[in-house]
């Protein structure tokens, strides 16, 4: 073989399965030097940790809380961390295709750069997308209805615990094995048994599985949540739009991610059970698993963009000082983009072979989303026609998405025309398309969720300058690193290359390189601006209700007490707060007991037997397999017979707190 | 900002000048062009909505900025207009409709699937295109010859594609002809393209399938007739035998394979490499579907379970290099039965027999 190289031989033993020494890539000078860096830093945490006596507070206040807002944050901090691992795998990309051509093998070799692109699609989506707009959405939505906390507060707390389960296998196959080969959706026969051996695809299969645990239950929590939690006389229609888009997002949720774990599950049977239903042989059959994939994967899109929606739709009205325009316009839009993302999943693949009228259909059904997609785009703008738009930061991401999804929007829709797709499918035009609506809408309006709420959650505003630093960096960083994939895409040239002889190329992937650079200060800018932002908390502190918002979240202290609202709130229209200020409200002191969820540490102990359980899985150590899934169940089990879960607030205890006041 | 503009101006300028094709802009064959027109189409029809967004998303907040001079047209209440409802909501729609209209035609006048009889460009050539480990094999069944990673076209004449692979997908792909459709093993779909001059045309592979992804591309050679006769001829003189034996070695995983040549095709090679049986000893899909169609083989057709294995065979490790995997544990279920056919099967039966 060309390489030379070959895989340790699969062996297999009581006590470690299939785990040998030579599974550990101690001659990758990459990954040794990956290694010692996250140890040396993983190092002087604990130490910092321990030397600062932070474990029990860690552990106390965070690990087994059961608080919405504390498990919301938690989703950010794992969102970001795993952004730093995911935009590492994308500079490693652009500097190897900037390098590899006419000849030119670049640094790094198939087997290696196609783990990188693998884990960089999962990473992305699955570790650093999702849990931010969960977190968003567990943070604000609870507050936005006035309740004091999700349906199952204990459920929550483990769907969190699940992800970052999820996340450490993946990043446990980085210095233990290996990672897929395959592409972030991993079709088969490609990561089918024959074909992928070795524990790189059995780690993408487990991680997935665990993480999608949490991604299902926090789904229906969060939906339970919106339908019975809600401040009394908030009628359907008088939820913030934020909340509605988040109840349509775990609809979807609920629907969709049951496909995917079962498509995940088929596949799973096929890799260790010898089972054939996405084989060649055995009249097993890969398209199957690409229409199932998808029948989940384009929902997913929708999953991840409709919070955020949300967000701008928030924050646009606030900084606009006007009502959406549209309110209905706008839930009946997002609506029909709930449903319409059922029915297009087709259009991933116009080149399988479907005829000419199955291809129609779903080229029209995918441009017939852009609708009522341009329909909010127009109410985002109308809400700032004859409105007094102050410029603030969460307005600069606003008004960037505005521009940048509007753009990726119409090549998604050329995308959906068959014919056209037909030349562009899986060229870098796609690339750039989805990497388009992705960074232009979903990590814009994460960036404008986190400026927009910092100061609710933490009670001081980001510093402006590092902050605006941040927005050029990901503005400019992504014209310059996406448009030359776009001109690329026009030139035929396809994904996922790890080398090209046309030296034609190279000036263009050179300035997708420059882009991604400049993304990468955008990106240190971002974590700059926290650095900044909390040492000068001080000079930052700026009271409950900064932005002069709209929307009830926004009623209690910056931070919030952990029960959120000293009393109950009766709601009597949209825009409550504003309505509520417009009446001169104030909270009156006469307090009742505040029935509150007890934390727990169940949650995090089962996903750490879960975690466990996938390690066996990946790695065939069937007994600890068995054992670290009885574990899950007895620790299951017997959380059920834990009647003590909850305690009342006395009122005078409320009263000293909020006449304290916000800690910051 | 100002000190950046420099070097990137100067990079634009080199990118100007690099003189890269556009394939999908300036293709090359009719399909393409067609396909092309259709882009160019689209697209402006999006830019009637796509350039008034954009224009309203960077000139509204110019213009309604919270300390503009004169606020007197700051109006909160309004947040509801029928007409603009109307108008966002009808605009795109009507859109979508032209859009709809075009994509009607074009999507069946493209068709992959649809043979291209109806530009009366000559008599079309057959090529049996299959997606290998990682190179392409290039079958022309009428003409009896194969080529490895060259793909070579009468120019002006329509080129009937049938595609299958050996082991994962993958798609044929020459941006300067027109679109791709994947290639499948054990199964086969159809592409008709044409190259309306002559002229040499980058094809590739453009569905990531494993290590040697990156360089599974071919050349295509449109010639003029006597070109490609003269190419018929010399592939003839030259070419070894295409037979079940030599496509079993060309099968086997190799990376950035040379261009090679096969003087004759054995008969129905084609047609068992998508029905999975060109190795011997092996159950061509056909044959095990009309099995199954006929109630399978049941407990008594485990021993010939080996007879279908496919996969198993062609098994790889990360680096492409084939590797024999073993046997899973618990051991096969068919190899137990091997050991003690009787074992198995009786077990059911006197179950059956006792109820």
């Amino acid at each position: 073989m060309a390489t030379g190289h070959v895989q340790p031989q699969e062996t297999w033993s009581p006590i470690f399965g299939r785990l040998t020494f030579d599974w550990i890539p101690y001659h990758e000078p990459i990954l040794i030097g990956t290694f010692l860096g996250v140890g040396l830093a993983g190092l002087i945490v604990l130490a910092l940790m321990t030397r600062f006596r932070l474990w029990l507070p860690l552990w106390r206040d965070w690990v087994i809380s059961v608080d919405h807002k504390k498990i919301g944050i938690m989703y950010m901090v794992l969102g970001f961390i795993m952004m730093v691992r995911g935009f590492a795998d994308a500079l490693m990309m652009r500097l190897q295709q900037a390098l590899a051509a006419g000849g030119a093998e670049g640094y790094l070799p198939p087997h290696h750069y196609d783990q990188v692109f693998t884990a960089h699609g999962v990473i992305m989506i699955f570790f650093v997308a999702m849990p931010f707009v969960t977190g968003i959405m567990n943070y604000v939505m609870p507050t936005q209805i006035g309740a004091r906390d999700v349906a199952f507060p204990f459920l929550n707390n483990f769907s969190f615990w699940m992800t970052v389960a999820g996340a450490l296998l993946v990043n446990i196959s980085l210095f233990i094995g290996e990672f897929a080969r395959v592409g972030w959706l991993a079709f088969p026969p490609l990561s089918g048994a024959s074909y992928s051996t070795g524990p790189g695809m059995d780690y993408y299969l487990w991680a997935l599985q665990i993480a999608g645990v949490g991604t299902t239950l926090s789904g229906i929590n969060l939906i339970a949540t919106i339908l019975k939690m809600r401040a009394p006389g908030m009628k359907m229609m008088m939820m913030p739009i934020f909340t509605w888009n988040t109840l349509i997002t775990n609809v979807l949720i609920v629907a969709a991610f049951p496909v995917l774990t079962a498509t995940l599950a088929l596949l799973t049977l096929d890799r260790y059970l010898d089972f054939r239903f996405f084989t060649n042989d055995f009249g097993g059959n890969a398209m199957m698993y690409i229409n199932l994939i998808w029948i989940w994967g384009h929902p997913e899109v929708y999953i991840l963009i409709i919070p955020i929606f949300g967000v701008f739709s928030e924050i646009v009205a606030t900084f606009s000082r006007k009502p959406l325009f549209g309110y209905a316009t706008m839930v009946w839009a997002t609506a029909c983009i709930m449903v319409l993302s059922f029915v297009v999943w087709l259009h991933h693949f116009f080149t399988m072979g479907s005829g000419a009228n199955v291809n129609t259909f779903f080229g029209i059904t995918t441009m017939i989303i852009a609708v009522p997609t341009g329909v909010k785009i127009f109410n985002w703008l109308f809400t700032m026609y004859r409105g007094r738009v102050r410029m603030e930061l969460p307005m600069y991401w606003t008004i960037g998405f505005l521009v940048t999804f509007t753009i990726g929007g119409m090549t998604g829709v050329l995308l959906a025309v068959p014919p056209v797709d037909f030349q562009l499918h899986n060229t870098l035009f796609l690339v750039a398309h989805f990497h388009n609506v992705i960074i232009g809408g979903v990590v814009f309006g994460v960036y404008a969720a986190v400026t927009f709420w910092w100061p609710k959650a933490f009670g001081f505003k980001l510093d402006d300058r590092w902050g605006k630093r941040a927005f050029w960096g990901w503005f400019v960083g992504f014209y310059l690193a996406f448009m030359p994939l776009y001109a690329l895409g026009l030139m035929g040239v396809t994904r996922r290359m790890n080398s090209y002889a046309d030296m034609g190329w190279q000036p263009y992937f050179l300035v997708a390189a420059l882009g991604a650079v400049v993304i990468l200060f955008g990106i240190l800018s971002t974590f700059m601006c926290f650095y900044v932002s909390i040492r000068d908390r001080k000079r930052l502190a700026c009271g409950g209700d900064p932005w002069d918002a709209r929307t009830l979240e926004w009623a209690n202290q910056s931070p919030p007490q952990k029960y959120n609202f000293p009393q109950d709130i009766v709601v009597t229209g949209r825009d409550m707060f504003w309505k509520m200020k417009e009446e001169g409200f104030k909270w009156s002191t006469d307090y009742q007991p505040i029935h509150m969820p007890k934390d727990t540490a169940t949650g995090v102990l089962i996903s750490a037997f879960a975690l466990a359980f996938g390690f066996a899985m990946v790695w065939y150590i069937w007994w600890l397999a068995i054992l670290s899934f009885v574990a899950m169940l007895a620790i299951g089990i017997a959380h059920t017979f834990n009647y003590n879960r909850d305690y009342y607030i006395q009122p005078d205890e409320i009263a000293a707190t909020e006449a304290k006041g916000a800690s910051a | 900002m100002l000190r950046m503009t420099k070097p990137l101006l100067a990079m634009a300028g080199a990118l100007a000048l690099s003189g890269c094709q556009y394939h999908v802009l300036a293709p090359s064959g009719w399909v393409a062009d067609q396909e092309r027109n259709l882009l160019i189409i689209s697209t402006l029809l999006m830019l009637i909505v796509i350039l008034p967004v954009l224009f309203m998303a960077v000139y509204f907040p110019l213009r309604y900025r919270a300390d503009r001079e004169d606020i007197s047209d700051y109006d909160p209440g309004f947040t509801h207009s029928s007409k603009l409802e109307v108008l966002v909501w009808g605009v795109p729609i009507l859109i979508i409709v032209g859009l709809g209209y075009f994509t009607w035609i074009y999507t069946h006048r493209l068709d992959p699937y649809r043979p291209l009889d109806h530009l009366e460009a000559g008599e079309p050539v057959e090529v049996q295109a299959v997606s290998l480990d990682w190179k392409w094999l290039f079958i022309y069944p009428e003409l009896g010859v194969a080529s490895v990673n060259e793909l070579a076209v009468p120019a002006g004449r329509p080129i009937n594609f049938s595609l299958t692979s050996s082991t994962v997908m993958n798609t044929l792909s020459i941006p300067a002809l027109g679109g791709m459709v994947y290639s499948m093993a054990g199964m086969e779909t159809k592409l008709h393209l044409i190259a309306d001059h002559e002229g040499t045309y980058p094809g590739r592979s453009a569905h990531y399938s494993g290590p040697g992804f990156s360089q599974m591309t071919f050349d295509t050679l449109a010639m003029d007739d006597a070109g490609f006769d003269a190419w018929v001829a010399r592939v003839k003189a030259e070419g070894a035998p295409l037979n079940a034996e030599s496509y079993l070695a060309l099968e086997t995983p190799s990376i950035d394979a040379p261009v090679s040549y096969y003087g004759s095709v054995s008969e129905g090679l084609f047609d068992r490499i998508v029905e999975l049986c060109v190795a011997e000893d092996t159950v061509c899909m056909g044959d095990m579907m009309m099995m199954d169609m006929m109630g399978g083989g049941g407990l008594q057709g485990i021993p010939n379970v080996p007879f279908y294995e496919y996969d198993r065979h062609r098994a790889i490790d990360g680096f492409g290099n084939p590797i024999s995997l073993p046997a899973p544990e618990p051991k096969h279920y068919y190899e137990a039965f091997l050991a003690d056919p009787d074992k198995l099967c009786r077990t059911p039966l006197d179950a059956k027999a006792k109820s």
